[in-house]
């Protein structure tokens, strides 16, 4: 199976199973989880189900593409369903079943693993699932994002797409994974593989990260004050992804680290208040059926 | 009807393997607990688990809870009843509120006053009524190290409840938690097993499930992983690496356990033993084999969840999963080589040791200062301080490689790894290794006598750090394992026989944090006290004999140690009646030299009675041999002299009068006394001897 065409199976599986079909957002982001469709919709009291893919850019994950599995930027495939359905376990494997993976043929584990982001103020519980020894998706039930308790509860579902593609298609190297039909994932990926990683480890401006910290920080403090809950979340997004590039860049010592994580952790929180404080005021549009036209 | 075994099932999304064996044990004691707090008698209870479902078996319960007679004091018999023995208002109320007919009160006296009783009889209900109770109770008594939430409900469980199945003999015991009902049908094995099965009857529970490839059993899943896992071992002529905590975590990550051989390219082989055993274990729950010289063999053995249909994919999946973790650790493995540790220490400058007490960089350089310190104090001579000295400085320098980083267990055995390849002394690599242990509770004990400095000095660093920035033990809290690492420090110091002073070796290492509050002092000196005791009684010493010596505060535990076994053996050795004399007389003394003053010096010419000489030349004559004994720490020898001075003792206190007016005659004559039982004091203090 292509990889394209897995995410093609995926999206209509968890189409079928009344998921909004997302696409990715355009802002920088380590995880599908820091999406504002997961992060601010995981909380408050209205049901919400979608399935997104989301590129992830972790900096310090970067090899110069020369790691046969590892990467600068992966693709994960994310589900958040709230409240957590009662059959989610067997929804989950029935999914495997649309990527040509047979339960009844492998050893399927869920092996606990917990998940958890300072920068997020979020945590939960869950399992990691092995395929025949491979991780290749996290499991987990949130049950705290941006400090605040989840009720009801979301479960997060993160597919690993590029370790079930080099599973399925038998691949040693992430760039020989197929893509489509004659082109291969280190035709599109390698070449931002090799630059990025020169640019995170070597040549990322730390003074000018520094500054660029400190206004997006100052910007999303700024206008969560306006009651403009969406563009301070992108400020908080583009805080985190500064960070993660000033800490590849090694320019982040141990005690600034925690500093700049409770920094973030702090925006998050902020974001998040303001967010439920929002839908409460909206009356909670998703509880009766969808927001008001308007008319 | 006769009695009936109830099975009650938790069905839950996959628990946390290592959270499975103490549910296990709650569920056990909480049954037994629930049942005999309802008056509900059964035969026995066992608890099951796996990853899917907590299990109750409680066997032969009883058909009816016991009846139970109530009493209840009423009103005194003069309110309850009138001049003519009617009752009054008071005890028709009575009668009332206790539903029992008045011409049923019965009177008993209490402390001469009679009162009106209500004797209440109440017929035990139908135990699986009860049950309807108690088994919801039951499964929210138990307590995990974490629970979570799950969809709308309003409770927390280890994992989200699924289904319960509860079945009192044939029947249903009806009860619901959180819109869970409880009914009869329960879950086979996820990919084998049907996921609707009714069961009919408690006692076919366990059949049923293991015909849907569930061994509910937690003993006979491990005896199959044993069995097969051993089994193929041998077919490659190999040995299993036992590991009883792997062993019981994949116990409890399957349902229906089938073992599997895989095997790895042999190039791996190269790399040490650890760096490639511990992926296996830590990341891939696989068991190791080994040859019969303990080479290890290029081969594993995983435990499939299922049963060997299709086994071959499975085992080709996780070679490939293997194949990967070992090419990442070789990668760490040579990666880690392009620095020399010496350039790893300067690292160390940013890890943070603990966020009031500087980096590991800090800790490293005050370690030098305590192992140059020790190595004074128990005469290491000039090639082991170097050895000493280097391996401290090299101690930590493995906390920046990628394979600390990736395995965190591995500290200490890579350090040692890279220091051999880097050619340091065999003595300084193991060093390294050995300055960790022991890392718990019945592991090896450091066999260098740098290993074991290093240990000690980097034990106390800890210890000390911690207690002066007011972090220390408490109840179940202890954060930083204070109580193993003195525990440890105590261990080895007998182990090695070192002879050194704890009091000074804790004031040293709390003068490098600059730290000198007497209160910070005594609290570790008596924090260590307790440790020493506990680890003395453990070896099966009389509490009175520890107490003994140590009263003496020696602070030095060897010596304490060694003073404690030789007066356990001369105890065991004499008689009781002259242990009992000899402790009777001694008591005589000290009593007596409490009285003395400051000038403890004995004028000869000043001792006219017979007594006091007597005692006077009894003394002379063995002080300065105990003396020596003690010096040369021959304690038996000096405990063997003082039965000579029972009869002088007795006869000075039977002949002397000592609080006589004359001030100098009086003195003197404690002072006599006094020098007297600090001589019998020498080797440990008598007065705490029960004889």
């Amino acid at each position: 199976m292509y990889f394209q065409d897995m995410i093609i199976e995926l999206q209509k599986f968890w189409s079928r199973h009344n998921c909004v079909l997302a696409q990715p957002y355009d802002v920088e982001k380590g995880a599908g989880t820091m999406n504002p469709l997961t992060f601010l919709r995981a909380l408050g009291p209205e049901p919400w189900n979608v399935a997104y893919v989301e590129p992830s850019r972790r900096p310090k994950d970067g090899r110069y593409g020369d790691n046969p599995n590892r990467l600068f930027q992966h693709h994960q495939f994310q589900v958040v369903m709230k409240p957590s359905p009662d059959n989610i376990q067997e929804m989950y494997l029935d999914s495997l079943t649309a990527l040509n993976i047979e339960p009844q043929k492998h050893d399927i584990r869920f092996v606990e693993d917990n998940w958890e982001s300072p920068t997020l103020g979020a945590w939960g519980l869950g399992w990691e699932v092995w395929l025949d020894g491979m991780e290749i998706t996290q499991f987990t039930y949130f049950q705290q994002v941006g400090s605040l308790d989840c009720r009801p509860v979301s479960v997060e579902i993160t597919y690993g797409l590029e370790r079930i593609a080099m599973y399925l298609q038998q691949k040693d190297n992430v760039y020989d994974i197929e893509w489509t039909e004659g082109v291969r994932y280190g035709d599109i990926f390698h070449r931002a593989e090799v630059e990025h990683s020169v640019y995170n480890f070597e040549q990322a401006d730390s003074k000018m990260l520094f500054k660029l910290f400190d206004m997006y920080e100052a910007e999303a403090k700024r206008i969560i004050n306006c009651g403009l809950v969406l563009p301070a979340y992108d400020n908080v997004l583009k805080c985190s992804h500064v960070f993660n590039l000033l800490d590849s860049r090694g320019s982040i010592s141990v005690t600034q680290r925690t500093e700049y994580i409770g920094k973030v952790r702090n925006l998050s929180r902020l974001c998040a208040q303001a967010y439920v404080q929002q839908r409460k005021e909206m009356g909670y549009p998703l509880l009766k059926g969808g927001v008001d036209s308007g008319k | 009807m006769a009695n009936e075994n109830v099975i009650l099932e938790i069905g839950l999304e996959e628990v946390p393997a290592k959270y499975i064996p103490s549910s296990i044990r709650q569920l056990e004691e909480k049954s037994r607990q629930l049942l005999d707090e309802n008056r509900i008698s059964y035969h026995d209870v066992k608890a099951y688990g796996t990853p899917r479902r907590l299990v109750v078996n409680i066997m032969g319960v009883a058909q009816r809870q016991k009846s139970l007679t109530e009493e209840v004091k009423g009103p005194s018999a003069k309110i309850a009843f009138d001049e003519q023995g009617k009752p009054t208002k008071a005890a028709l109320g009575f009668a009332k509120s206790q539903k029992v007919k008045v011409e049923d009160l019965e009177i008993r006296e209490l402390e001469g006053v009679k009162y009106v009783f209500a004797v209440k009889q109440s017929l035990g209900k139908q135990a699986k009524e009860v049950l309807e109770d108690v088994l919801p109770q039951l499964i929210m008594l138990m307590s995990f190290p974490k629970s979570m939430r799950w969809a709308d409900k309003n409770i927390r469980y280890v994992r989200p409840i699924r289904w319960i199945l509860a079945l009192y003999g044939g029947e249903v015991i009806p009860f619901e938690i959180e819109g869970i009902s409880s009914g009869r049908v329960t879950r086979g094995h996820r990919f084998l097993g049907s996921q609707n099965i009714t069961v009919n009857h408690a006692d076919e529970y366990f059949d049923v499930l293991l015909r849907e490839y569930v061994m509910v059993k937690q003993d006979e899943r491990k005896q199959r992983i044993m069995e097969q896992s051993k089994k193929i071992a041998q077919e490659f002529g190999g040995v299993l690496i036992e590991d009883d905590q792997l062993l019981e975590e994949i116990v409890h990550l399957v349902e229906y356990p089938t073992a599997l051989a895989g095997s790895f390219d042999d190039k791996y082989l190269d790399l040490p033993k650890e760096v490639v055993v511990t992926p296996m274990k830590e990341h891939q729950r696989y068991f190791p084999l080994e040859d019969s010289q303990g080479k290890l063999l290029p081969r594993f053995i995983a435990i499939r969840n299922g049963n060997d249909a299709y086994i071959d994919i499975v085992r080709s999946g996780n070679e490939k999963v293997l194949a990967a973790r070992l090419a990442d650790a070789r990668f760490f493995y040579e990666e880690d080589q392009k620095n020399t540790l010496d350039e790893n220490v300067e690292k160390l400058k940013h890890i943070v040791f603990q966020q009031n007490l500087g980096t590991i960089y800090d800790k490293v350089e005050r370690l030098k200062n305590i192992a140059t310190f020790i190595s004074h104090e128990i005469g290491l001579d000039g090639d082991q301080t170097d050895n000493l000295l280097r391996a401290t400085h090299l101690c930590k320098a493995d906390l920046v490689t990628n394979m600390v980083n990736e395995f965190d267990e591995l500290q200490g055995i890579m350090g040692r790894e890279y220091a051999s390849l880097q050619g340091e002394t065999k003595e300084v690599a193991l060093a390294i290794y050995e300055h960790y242990l022991p890392r718990f509770s019945g592991d090896e004990l450091p066999s260098s006598q740098i290993g074991a400095v290093l240990s000690i000095a980097d034990k106390i660093d800890t210890i000390c750090g911690c207690f002066s920035i007011g972090i220390q033990p408490t109840g179940s809290q202890d954060p930083y394992a204070l109580r193993r690492q003195a525990m440890a420090i105590v261990n080895i110091i007998i182990s090695k026989d070192m002879h050194i002073s704890l009091k000074k070796l804790i004031e040293y290492s709390l003068g490098l944090y600059n730290c000198n509050d007497i209160d910070v002092k005594k609290d570790i000196l008596d924090f260590f006290e307790s440790r020493i005791k506990y680890i003395i009684m453990a070896k099966g010493y009389r509490n009175d004999i520890i107490e003994a010596v140590m009263d003496l505060k020696l602070h030095d535990v060897a010596e304490t140690m060694l003073r404690i076994e030789q007066l356990a053996e001369w105890l065991a050795e004499e008689d009781d009646d002259y242990i009992e004399q000899l402790i009777m007389a001694y008591n005589r003394v000290n009593n007596l030299a409490q009285r003395a003053g400051d000038d403890i010096a004995v004028n000869r010419e000043m001792l006219k009675t017979p007594g006091e000489i007597g005692l006077w030349d009894v003394y002379i004559k063995y002080r300065d041999d105990i003396i020596n004994h003690v010096k040369l720490k021959n304690f038996a020898h000096a405990l063997k002299l003082l039965g000579d001075f029972i009869i002088p003792i007795n006869e000075f206190f039977d002949g002397v009068m000592v609080m006589v007016d004359d001030d100098k005659i009086r003195n003197n004559r404690l002072a006599l006394i006094k020098n007297v039982a600090m001589l019998l004091n020498s080797v440990a203090n008598l007065g705490k001897i029960v004889p």
